[in-house]
């Protein structure tokens, strides 16, 4: 294993283990690594140039094809890579340089090694039963060809940030996947809300961009590259002050992406968009990529505890809002996006445990992959069952009218809450028991989010499957057809069976030659005692919702007197009403005085004096009233003067 | 002697605009005959054939020789020392090719737009060809009285173009613009006979040949130098337009034409921003650097409040003015840092700048034209109707807001890191400007395009085939160049090396090296691992 320098040297020899990356040449199958990118790209541009009417025809099963493809690509570098020694596990493809300008250099260079290979998987695997699903759920959209060219351009750009070798293609990718969310929240662009939505999410990802951005420039500027070869080579020579600063800045921008405190507010709103887009962007892949930001990172998080410690802390509190919000909400879909920025928390504090948490913080970033795209398509189902409503307390005793929803949901349901042996078990559990390791309040809270969250999601279940139906008169449900449920059933399998990737330890010795090894903390119980707890406060949260949901009747409209505990859930913790007051209507002030200062003064004392220094005040009028080639001579006139003044300084 | 290439690159726009002058005037007699389009035709074929021989030159131009290619010397007026002299590096080059590139557009995208002017519609297109030319002469002359009596001139088409064909306040507006104009060049005046003395009392004067002012302008003292250098940059700033100089700019482009607006701000305003990299660092690289905190930090009021004020304007073509009062900060700010990203940045910036907001101009100007009103909250609704229309809108503005993979992004973002490795302040404001532009531009496309359809949008009709035509090379060029910007870039970086080299700047190196740069950077390099 190549190590930093500074370590060579012996001056931070606790960090002798943190890994450096450098990839090897991309010989074979893994030649065609641009095509896995490739693929979805030319999806998305013949789709989208050719127009929505001249696709209609082909679009979706194109753009379903196109992912499939790189799925298979995909998984055939896969087994490539797992039949290569472990440090050899490291390909690089340059394609060409972007753009360069003094030392400056920024490669179009792509990275696949055990991390990203995870993450493509997840992409074009989860990607593909998506597109799949959508053939169904988007058949009577008349602008179903145009969603499709949007998904696949969301596929390319998001294999692009995680098969990027430096930070700024990464933010390529980044920006890329924003923009496809911004199109995809905002489909139906002629609701006001959905419009409203999207411009939201765009710029409050904006504020965490300028993180990434500022980053990648204090890279440029500390280390002269902004690749993760040269930054991991020579980040061990930088001091711990500008790695901090680094990691702060990348912690804003994953913030924005993940949708995690304090840049959260988005995600709730992000639910206008096709439930589809809900699943594959909103939550299995897009608001992931803060965690792989931060795991890709890990060269620099190592060396810098504080911008880790934020890392936890924002993970921390983010758990627990997420989950305080999903409490309360009565929206199918918005009760899964609290649940989805909970869920993000987990993996962000475990990604800020460190070399302990990094390998936990993907393996649980993938079950959740599955489980919690197979609940947003079984939402979305369910909504294609009742017409559109999304309003759980419309629904009820669902399970008989739509059988294959409701059990593949229940599949996830188990997952989430960590039932033992499901995929959310081991993932979860072993993120409480290394924050346990790590700092005893971080352990408390993050069990305490468990419990919350078998609460909420038992919730969700109770009010949706079970109790009683309290449909809307025109309701018909009807189960979905095979095109929407086989995904469905994919989906559930991997909820189920998504632990096996923790047989053995793979996944994290798999991720060994990235995050480097994972240390022993002493607990101060067995993990045995420890799992035993967690299960008993999830079996808490499940009896608290059965009492409050399951054995009461539940209103038709969400009851009006509640605690403030309720309200301020129902109000997203205030989180909207929060930058209303701090940054909208300061804001709004601002750009209201800036406007009259620049018509009033700046332009004013320009009309005022302008027209007192020449007398332009008479001229202006006469100029209004048309004698315009007045003015052409007065060029003339100027041109006159300068002559006239060159020949006198001449003759002088 | 070699072939003048320049000359007729300068002159074959302005034939074309006499040629257009001595046509006779198409006139529709009756309403609702259109009209014969000779005139447009005529424009347009002049247009073409000026790019056609453009890219011939930029095909021929060695990035790597020294010094400008193609040049013509000839002696002028000699009492002065002023010489016609023609000649182009890789900025000059770039901003040659950009005008070359935008005016035949702006032919194709104003085709009906004269119709309704003061003046007939040959002499529409007549102005526009002779503020091509002029432009091209402007960018192209290495004398610096030529480039002030051809700055001068350029004054004169986009007066009559926005005097004659603009909206219902188009004479104060231009009159405006002209003022303002000719006060930025009776200053600019000053510096230049300012020169001339200079040059006079040297052994080698009188002059105003670049490359014999050059030497002889680095032995002036101090003091005389930061004068003359103050004359040239207040008339740029004017130009470019920089805050606080800028009102001239959105009352023009609000009475202007779409295309008329594109030529102002996509060409001409870039003869300010190209004039301080050519004039003020070229011949006053002391006092440029003695005025570099001043101008950092106006460049970087101006992107802020330049892009404040775009979020409350009303009137889309007043917005989109402000934008590039914003985006010119960008520009100043990279050519100030005296750094290869900054500069290299900004002088991508001023291609991609005319780009972006070229394709702004125009799209919302079919769309304005469609509505009959440019205020925003007259629209609503237009993507439903218009789907093709609302498309090419979010493509200029997303390139407006600098997205990655769009050409405006690679300047954009060369010039924050070279503010950045300037002093990290200067980056940590502008790069707000980053979510300002998200602000402004997504404000406005949620509503005029999005929403339910506005009563008056219903049966908008969606692009036509020949603005499509005008607005495809557009938005193949902005996405080509977000992905491939080196054509440009390979041009333009030794140019910038010359500049630096001459003001005598060199880049930083990185804090940490590596063992591959270890040696390349040398003892400069300070590794702070040790603590």
């Amino acid at each position: 294993m190549v190590v930093a320098p500074a370590v060579q040297a012996g001056l931070l020899p606790h960090l002798e283990t943190v890994p450096v990356v450098s990839p090897g040449p991309a010989e074979g199958v893994f030649s065609l690594l641009w095509v896995i990118i490739a693929l979805p790209a030319l999806g998305a541009a013949l789709i989208l140039v050719l127009g929505n009417r001249r696709s209609q025809a082909w679009a979706h099963l194109l753009g379903t094809a196109t992912v499939a493809g790189s799925f298979v690509l995909a998984a055939v570098m896969m087994v490539a890579l797992v039949g290569r020694g472990e440090e050899d596990r490291q390909v690089g493809q340059h394609l060409y340089t972007w753009f360069e300008a003094g030392r400056f250099q920024a490669d179009v260079a792509l990275l696949l090694d055990p991390l990203s290979a995870l993450f493509v998987l997840l992409i074009t695997g989860v990607g593909a039963l998506i597109h799949l699903y959508s053939v169904g759920y988007m058949a009577h959209d008349e602008r179903r060809a145009r969603f499709f060219g949007y998904l696949n351009l969301f596929v390319a750009a998001m294999l692009v940030l995680v098969l990027a070798d430096n930070y700024l293609l990464l933010f390529l990718g980044w920006e890329g996947v924003g923009l496809a969310s911004y199109l995809l929240i905002g489909f139906w662009q002629h609701r006001t809300s959905a419009a409203v939505a999207a411009k939201k999410a765009f710029v409050v990802n904006r504020v965490g961009d300028i993180g990434l951005a500022l980053g990648a420039m204090l890279l440029f500027a500390t280390f002269g590259t902004v690749s993760f070869a040269g930054v991991s080579e020579r980040a061990g020579g930088a001091s711990e002050t500008t790695l901090t600063i680094v990691g702060l800045l990348l912690l804003l921008g994953a913030c924005g992406k993940s949708a995690q405190v304090p840049l959260q507010s988005w995600l709730l709103d992000a639910m206008e968009g096709p439930t589809p887009v809900s699943a594959l962007i909103h939550a299995a892949t897009m608001v992931t990529a803060g965690v792989y930001l931060v795991v890709r990172s890990s060269f620099i998080f190592e060396r810098a505890e504080v911008a880790r410690t934020a890392v936890m802390l924002v993970g921390l509190v983010t758990l627990l809002v997420g989950a305080v919000i999903g409490c309360a909400k009565d929206d199918i879909k918005k009760a899964l996006a609290g649940s989805t920025m909970s869920q993000i928390g987990y993996m962000m504090l475990a990604a800020g445990l460190g070399v302990a948490g990094y390998g936990f913080a993907i393996f649980h970033l993938l079950t959740h992959g599955f489980f919690k795209a197979n609940m947003f398509l079984g939402a979305g189902s369910v909504m294609h069952a009742m017409d559109d409503d999304v309003d759980m307390r419309h629904y009820g005793a669902l399970r008989t009218a739509v059988p294959v929803t409701f059990l593949t949901f229940a599949m996830g349901y188990l997952a989430i809450i960590g039932f033992p042996g499901f995929a959310g078990f081991w993932s979860k559990d072993k993120i409480i028991e290394t924050a346990f390791g790590v700092n005893f309040w971080a352990g408390l809270a993050a069990l305490a989010g468990a419990g919350i969250t078998a609460f909420y999601m038992t919730r969700l279940m109770i009010m949706t499957f079970l109790s009683e139906k309290r449909w809307a008169p025109e309701a018909h449900p009807h189960e979905s057809p095979a095109v929407m449920t086989v995904p469905l059933i994919v989906l559930a399998a991997l909820s189920v069976l998504g632990g096996v990737l923790y047989l053995g330890g793979w996944i994290t010795d798999w991720l060994a030659p990235v995050t480097s090894v994972e240390e022993h903390h002493e607990l101060a119980v067995s993990p045995l005692v420890l799992t035993l707890i967690v299960v008993a406060v999830v079996a808490v949260g499940v009896a608290a919702a059965w009492f409050l949901f399951g054995r009461r009747e539940i209103a038709r409209e969400a009851p009006r007197k509640v605690s403030f505990a309720t309200r301020a859930a129902r109000a997203d913790l205030y989180g909207d009403a929060i930058n209303e007051q701090l940054l909208m209507r300061p804001g709004d002030r601002l750009v209201e005085s800036l406007v009259t200062f620049d018509d009033a003064i700046v332009d004013g004392t320009v009309d005022g004096t302008g027209g007192a220094a020449l007398g332009m005040s008479g001229t202006f009028r006469r100029v209004q009233s048309g004698y315009v080639r007045n003015y052409a001579l007065s060029v003339l006139a100027g041109a006159l003067i300068v002559a006239v003044t060159l020949l006198a300084v001449n003759l002088a | 002697m070699s072939f003048p290439w320049l000359t007729l690159a300068l002159v074959l726009p302005l034939t074309g605009a006499l040629v257009l002058m001595l046509l006779p005037k198409s006139s529709s007699a009756r309403p609702g005959e259109s009209a014969s389009a000779l005139p447009q035709q005529v424009a347009l074929a002049f247009s073409l054939l000026t790019l056609a021989l453009t890219v011939g030159l930029a095909l021929r131009f060695d990035p790597n020789a020294e010094g400008f290619q193609f040049e013509e010397v000839h002696t002028w007026i000699e009492g002065f020392g002023a010489h016609y002299a023609l000649g182009l590096d890789g900025i000059g080059l770039t901003l040659v090719l950009l005008t070359a590139v935008l005016t035949p557009i702006v032919v194709l995208a104003s085709w009906g737009d004269a119709d309704r002017g003061r003046w007939s519609v040959n002499s529409f297109f007549a102005w526009l060809l002779a503020l091509e030319g002029l432009a091209i002469g402007v960018f192209a002359a290495t004398d610096v009285f030529l480039f002030y009596v051809l700055f001068e001139a350029t004054l004169l088409p986009i007066y009559f173009l926005i005097g004659g064909f603009g909206g219902a306040r188009r004479s104060y507006a231009a009159t405006k613009f002209l003022v303002y104009s000719l006060l930025g060049g009776l200053v600019m005046l000053a510096s230049v006979i300012g020169l001339y003395v200079e040059s006079a009392r040297s052994s080698g004067g009188p002059t105003y040949l670049l490359s014999e002012l050059v030497p002889i302008m680095g032995d002036v003292d101090t003091g005389v130098g930061r004068w003359l250098f103050l004359g040239f940059f207040v008339a740029f700033a004017i130009k470019a337009p920089m805050f606080p100089v800028h009102t001239w700019l959105p009352d023009a482009a609000d009475e202007a034409t779409p295309g008329t607006s594109v030529m102002l701000v996509s060409v001409l305003d870039k003869i300010g921003t190209f004039g301080m990299i050519r004039f003020c660092l070229g011949l006053f690289p002391e006092a440029s650097t003695w005025a570099t905190p001043v101008v950092l930090v106006l460049a970087v009021v101006s992107i802020l409040y330049g892009a404040l004020v775009a979020i409350g304007q009303r009137s889309i073509p007043r917005l989109i003015a402000y934008t590039s009062v914003s985006h010119f900060g960008f520009i100043v700010l990279g050519i100030f840092v005296m750094n290869s990203q900054g500069q290299v940045g900004s002088t991508l910036y001023m291609f991609n700048h005319g780009l972006s907001t070229g394709l702004l101009f125009l799209v919302t100007g079919f769309l304005i034209a469609r509505r009959g009103s440019r205020m925003i909250p007259d629209f609503g609704g237009v993507q439903s109707v218009a789907p093709l229309l609302a498309g090419i809108f979010l493509v200029a503005g997303l390139s407006s807001l600098s997205l990655p993979g769009l050409s405006p992004f690679v300047s954009e973002f060369l010039v924050m890191t070279g503010a950045f490795v300037r002093d990290w302040w200067y980056a940590a404001f502008a790069v707000l400007g980053m979510v300002l532009a998200a602000l402004y531009i997504l404000l406005m496309y949620q509503r005029t395009m999005t929403g339910p359809v506005r009563p008056a949008i219903e049966g908008m009709r969606d692009l036509g085939r020949r603005e499509l035509a005008a607005m495809a090379p557009l938005v193949t060029l902005i996405v080509a160049l977000g992905f491939f910007p080196q054509p440009l870039t390979d041009v333009i970086r030794p140019a910038v090396a010359d500049t630096l080299s001459h003001v005598g700047r060199a880049d930083p190196g990185p804090t940490v090296t590596g063992a591959d740069t270890e040696a390349e950077t040398g003892a400069d390099a300070e590794t702070e691992g040790a603590d």
